[in-house]
């Protein structure tokens, strides 16, 4: 794993050091030395935008129409009024409010204790002197490229051991925190806040739990606010370990949906895309009001990593 | 501050956090207790800090990923004792034609899922970097897909491939181009599994290369005009090299990600995506290990598909720190 953290390290320098450049230079921007789009270029974006956005209208079409009306060409592309029925199709075959439950507890819990924990480690490594620090940081960094699938056979086992198989906890407790937010927070610190304000803090005598409370939190609140965001996307979309972890009896909302996908229930077309909807519209609803902090956090944080 | 100035006079002992071994030996009287307290506190903070991450990471993550390493060396079967076997899970999957499909579907998958995917997202955060009218629209709606699950996109996006009556296949009729069998055809499978990934992650990546290209210099672009480069020239001369630590950046995380593709495959094939389709024609490395792990319940071959995994990964990172290696060289020359 060295050889990835050394590349996504050197990686990282460059990113910090132009980073601060960047909000002076989008408000220079306004003096225009940002080339204007020509005709062409708002074509290609309007196209990219129909790509990105046609299947997520056309989720909701699926989910207004019967089942013939979407398996008999041609294809409805405009909603119909079927979608109360369809969503009573789903509500009756799959646990859909236990799902949505499940998932609204699970991705809350990760997104809060994961801002938790990667604000105090982000913390620590922008602004703390400790010995160890640059290779812990440089573990953090490697950490992020193992992917799941190279821990869940144990992990599988010891919740099965302790008999937290379709519980919560076992979805949870694993996802906790993700270095992908300490890093984010790391980034994050390093620029917004002085040094300056922890040393006067600590002249004036303060103790570390203090100083996190009165000044790092309030400094670090928009960025928190933001990788809360991403997490609690993340999480709800998590499927590989859920899946594992959890049974139709208690799933989230991606286990209930491949259930539904590998037809372990009995429903027509139409009601599988409505559950996909019905998934996916607490998101979208998200997006649709704080797609703007979602897509500064990801443009802010995520390049930097 | 003032908030701080009371902190003085409210001597609570801050430390019912883990102590590390450096306590602190420093003189052994003349600084009261409430100043070594303090000493200590700013010592051990950092390290309590910084505690849950690694605690956390060393019980979900490395302790089961070592574990696994010596499962693949056993035959293990869930609620049995493991059995040792040495490399027998290794050469059975040597011997294994499904392992060998699995490895060759996740690189033409991987390769099909993240090339287009990556200069989709160069160009688009091209046409981003312009000066637009509704330019928080553009992002937020290239974003809109990160929002799906994999779950739900993928549920979508077999409606729309479906060979008999979906609408991608209608389309192709009205162009003229026939009839695709996106199912159980081998590379119309994996292009359509490879649009799902390419759709979800496309805006994503172009929004990283965004940031990138607002963090180059102004300057640059000027000086390149002056010497009358055009646009093209500008993006392939002054952008690109430029953003290169971001490139590389996402080649990573892409590559990393296409290595372990395993939602959309299994959504895909439906009631037979855990063997990637009825002919395993897209059943991926991550796949063949669930398979083999909660089909046919032999974690220790299991194991050992995650271990030949993370050997792929420690090769793209050993290929990785090569061309590092010599960007730098050709920096430094």
């Amino acid at each position: 794993m060295a050889q990835l953290t050394q590349a996504t390290q050197s990686a990282g320098p460059r990113h910090s050091s132009a980073a601060p450049a960047r909000p002076r230079r989008v408000k220079a921007g306004g003096a225009g030395k940002q080339q204007h789009a020509g005709p062409i270029a708002y074509v290609l974006l309007i196209i990219a935008a129909a790509i990105s956005l046609f299947p997520l209208y056309w989720t909701v079409v699926a989910a207004s129409h019967t089942d013939t009306d979407i398996t008999q060409p041609p294809t409805p592309l405009l909603p119909g009024s079927h979608l109360v029925q369809n969503i009573k199709v789903v509500w009756d075959e799959v646990d859909m409010t236990t799902a949505l439950i499940n998932s609204t507890v699970v991705a809350g819990c990760v997104a809060l204790s994961t801002v938790l924990f990667a604000t105090l480690a982000g913390f620590a490594f922008a602004k703390l002197q400790f010995r160890g620090r640059n290779i812990l940081l440089m573990i953090v960094v490697a950490t992020m490229t193992i992917p799941p699938q190279l821990s869940v056979i144990p992990l599988y086992q010891i919740v099965t051991n302790v008999g937290w198989v379709g519980h919560l906890q076992s979805v949870i407790l694993p996802s906790l925190v993700a270095a992908f937010g300490v890093f984010f927070m790391r980034q994050f610190l390093s620029e917004a806040l002085p040094i300056e304000l922890v040393e006067a803090a600590r002249v004036d005598g303060a103790h570390s739990l203090r100083i996190l409370w009165h000044v790092v939190f309030p400094i670090a609140r928009p960025a928190m606010a933001v990788l809360g965001m991403l997490v609690f996307v993340q999480a709800w979309n998590d499927f590989f370990w859920p899946l594992i972890a959890l049974n139709q009896q208690n799933p989230t909302v991606q286990v209930a949906l491949a259930g539904v996908g590998s037809g372990n229930h009995t429903i027509d077309h139409a009601a599988v895309v409505t559950a996909a909807l019905v998934a996916t519209l607490p998101l979208l609803l998200v997006f649709a009001f704080l797609g703007k902090h979602i897509v500064g956090g990801i443009t802010a944080g995520a390049v930097k990593s | 501050m003032a908030t701080s100035v009371r902190a003085t006079s409210d001597g609570r002992p801050p430390s019912s956090r883990p102590a590390p071994s450096t306590s602190d030996k420093s003189g052994s009287r003349p600084p009261g207790w409430r100043t070594k307290l303090f000493r200590f506190d700013t010592k051990a903070s950092p390290y309590a800090y910084v505690a849950p991450f690694f605690i956390l990471f060393a019980a979900f993550g490395l302790f089961p990923l070592i574990y696994t390493g010596w499962l693949s060396l056993h035959q293990v079967e869930l609620g049995t004792h493991a059995k040792w076997v040495g490399f027998d899970n290794y050469t059975g999957l040597w011997d294994n034609e499904f392992f060998w499909k699995a490895l060759r579907n996740t690189f033409t998958l991987g390769v099909l899922s993240t090339v287009p995917q990556l200069l989709m997202a160069l160009g688009l955060a091209h046409l981003l970097n312009y000066k637009l009218r509704g330019r928080g629209f553009f992002r937020v709606a290239v974003l809109a897909p990160y929002a799906t699950s994999v779950a739900a996109a993928t549920l979508v996006f077999i409606q729309m491939f479906n060979p008999d009556y979906g609408m991608i296949n209608q389309l192709f009729g009205h162009i003229g181009l026939g009839h695709v069998d996106w199912e159980s055809s081998k590379w119309p499978a994996q292009i359509a599994i490879s649009t799902i990934v390419t759709w979800r992650w496309t805006g994503y990546n172009a929004l990283i290369y965004l940031a990138a290209m607002q963090a180059v210099p102004a300057d640059l672009y000027e000086a390149a005009a002056l010497d009358g480069a055009s646009r093209w020239r500008q993006f392939v001369s002054v952008t690109i090299p430029s953003i290169r630590p971001t490139i590389l950046f996402t080649i990573i995380v892409s590559t990393i990600g296409a290595t372990q593709l395993f939602g959309e495959p299994l959504m895909f094939g439906g009631g037979v995506g855990v063997t990637g389709g009825t002919d395993h024609q897209y059943q991926t490395l991550s796949l063949y290990m669930y398979d083999k792990g909660w089909n046919t319940g032999e974690l220790g071959q299991a194991s050992a598909v995650a271990w030949v995994m993370l050997l792929i990964l420690l090769l793209i990172g050993a290929v990785n720190l090569l061309i590092v290696r010599s960007n730098r060289r050709k920096l430094g020359a």
